[in-house]
């Protein structure tokens, strides 16, 4: 289109395709994203149009965080969970890497396994509840296991795609410098791989946290699961409100602290912005 | 003298029945020991393949490949190869990259506090001789494309390869970085004296650099024809703009259209073409 003369295109604003966005104007954004729904819900709750017993508002639901934490042991509810969730991650996390190394690195292995590992996800986790009480028992290790079967299956196909994408021409480099096929494996293969299985890590324990509910339904009498279960019982509402907020900003914190070992573990892919 | 490497009626076939692809058929040739030699042809010839076979990352289905008379049985040490892109290792700081075989076994093996010392020094001289003092301590992606290439044939020589193999590795540079690292090989093949045998689609590159250019036909996959380069040992940039350099590479350029098949594509425009103007 012909435009008059002395026109110059101008800056692209925030609302151009990929337009630049300041840091600034970032945290403006970030903020009206999260105060925009508490507000919302404020509303919503402070008339006399929705009862309390379907949407207690932010003032009542902060009120039990401290009631249960000054009366009911709000902490070692948390602290139960968190120790469920992550034993039963680190365990789901420490057979799935030397399979996924196997399963990506050799196909005999991935032929074997993966077409199983494949059918066995889809099976729902929950659905093995009354399995895992039949042979675990109803001790802590079959809250264990539910959050180990919930993970662990998707985490070692996702793990193996990692190792798989690992550039061939890394691999036939080192083997043609004299490298043998275990040093193939440990020099190369889980090294260039590792920034892509952390990541890996921080997306499953994400799906950790989101079996606890489920895990708590086996005979537990502690938890955050178990305590929404509970306040479910005798319609506390605000209980479970508070229960599901702690889960996700205790998942949030988590995320943080993985993506920080990820920005000082492999420093060469957080170089500038 | 026998020859260093020789190529005896090498045959690779990929796939089965109807998948079946004859990629190498009947490929025959002796490489002299610190020979230059450069493979050029039409995309589907084999000279890939035939760089993997004497690498040892592909095996043949016939014929033999020897290495000082003796067959090879996969990839070692002895046969460096520089890839395109991505075979540097980004966890490692370009020293340490260079210096990745030393963290191998064989490299371990057997070796003495001296050759230790000297294999320290080496890395310094190769990092000297690729001119990457001032970028030992960076990351390889903080590195230009070029200055990656750098690295990687630091690193291939680092164990003193009797046999440096280099797939397409200015494929992906522009034409000035092209050149220098084209008298950067040249310096390193004077001074290092490997057998070198490079892989290249640029006619004019597989000239500059050669001492012969084997030009490879595809379906099958076969050498067609090998040209000597009348060429004085020492080369120039000048050189690219003398009437044999020109006459050389128009004649391969001409030879590579013929045996491509990108004749045919042209007698398709043609005819589509004619269509159009009815």
């Amino acid at each position: 289109m012909p435009s008059r003369p002395g026109a110059r295109p101008r800056r692209p604003g925030m609302w151009a395709i990929r337009g630049p966005l300041s840091r600034r104007q970032y945290w403006l954004f970030a903020a009206l994203g999260l105060l925009a729904p508490l507000g919302l819900w404020w509303i919503m709750s402070s008339g006399a149009a929705v009862d309390k017993v379907f949407l207690p508002g932010p003032v009542d639901v902060f009120n039990r965080l401290v009631k249960w934490y000054v009366e009911d042991d709000l902490l070692s509810d948390m602290s139960i969970s968190v120790y469920r969730v992550t034993t039963g991650f680190l365990f789901s996390a420490l057979i799935a890497l030397p399979l996924a190394l196997m399963i990506g690195t050799f196909r005999p292995v991935q032929a074997v396994l993966e077409p199983l590992t494949d059918f066995i996800r889809y099976m729902p986790a929950v659905a093995f509840i009354p399995l895992v009480m039949l042979w675990v028992g109803i001790e802590e290790s079959s809250k264990i296991s539910i959050i180990f079967i919930g993970t662990f299956f998707q985490m070692v196909l996702m793990m193996a795609e990692d190792v798989r994408r690992v550039p061939l021409a890394q691999i036939e480099a080192a083997q043609t410098m004299g490298a043998r096929k275990g040093e193939t494996i440990n020099l190369v293969i889980f090294q260039a791989a590792k920034p892509a299985l952390l990541d890996t890590l921080r997306v499953t324990m994400g799906w950790a946290w989101t079996y606890l509910v489920v895990a708590e339904l086996v005979a537990a009498n502690s938890g955050l699961g178990y305590s929404i279960l509970k306040a479910q019982r005798f319609l506390q509402t605000d209980k479970i409100f508070v229960g599901i907020m702690l889960i996700g900003l205790i998942g949030l914190v988590m995320d943080q602290l993985f993506r920080l070992a990820h920005r000082k573990a492999f420093p060469w892919l957080h170089l500038r912005s | 003298m026998s020859p260093k490497i020789s190529i005896q009626q090498v045959g690779k076939v990929f796939g089965e029945g109807s998948h079946r692809v004859e990629a190498l058929k009947d490929v025959s040739l002796d490489i002299a020991d610190n020979e230059f030699v450069t493979f050029v042809g039409a995309s589907g010839c084999g000279k890939s393949t035939l760089l993997r076979i004497i690498g040892g990352l592909e095996y043949h289905t016939a014929g033999d490949v020897l290495v000082d008379d003796k067959p090879i049985m996969g990839p070692g040490a002895d046969r460096a190869m520089v890839f395109q892109h991505y075979s540097l290792y980004p966890w490692l700081k370009v020293m340490e990259n260079i210096k990745f075989s030393r963290r191998l076994k064989h490299g371990r093996e057997n070796i003495t506090s001296a050759e230790v010392e000297a294999a320290s020094g080496r890395a310094d001289a190769l990092l000297s001789l690729m001119g990457l003092n001032a970028a030992a301590n960076a990351w390889p992606n903080q590195l230009s494309g070029g200055m990656q290439q750098r690295v990687a044939i630091a690193r291939a020589l680092m164990g003193r390869p009797e046999i440096l193999l280099m797939d397409e590795p200015f494929g992906a540079l522009d034409a000035q970085t092209r050149e220098v690292m084209h008298d950067l090989i040249l310096h390193v093949h004077r001074l290092e004296k490997p057998t070198l045998a490079f892989v290249t689609h640029d006619v004019e590159e597989a000239i500059y650099l050669a001492d012969r250019v084997v030009l490879m036909a595809p379906r099958p996959g076969r050498i067609d024809t090998i040209y000597q380069v009348p060429l004085p040992a020492e080369r120039e940039q000048d050189m690219k703009h003398t009437p044999e350099f020109l006459r050389l590479k128009k004649e391969i350029l001409a030879r590579i259209r013929e045996t491509s098949g990108m004749e045919t594509d042209q007698d398709m425009l043609d005819q589509l073409n004619m269509q159009e103007a009815i």
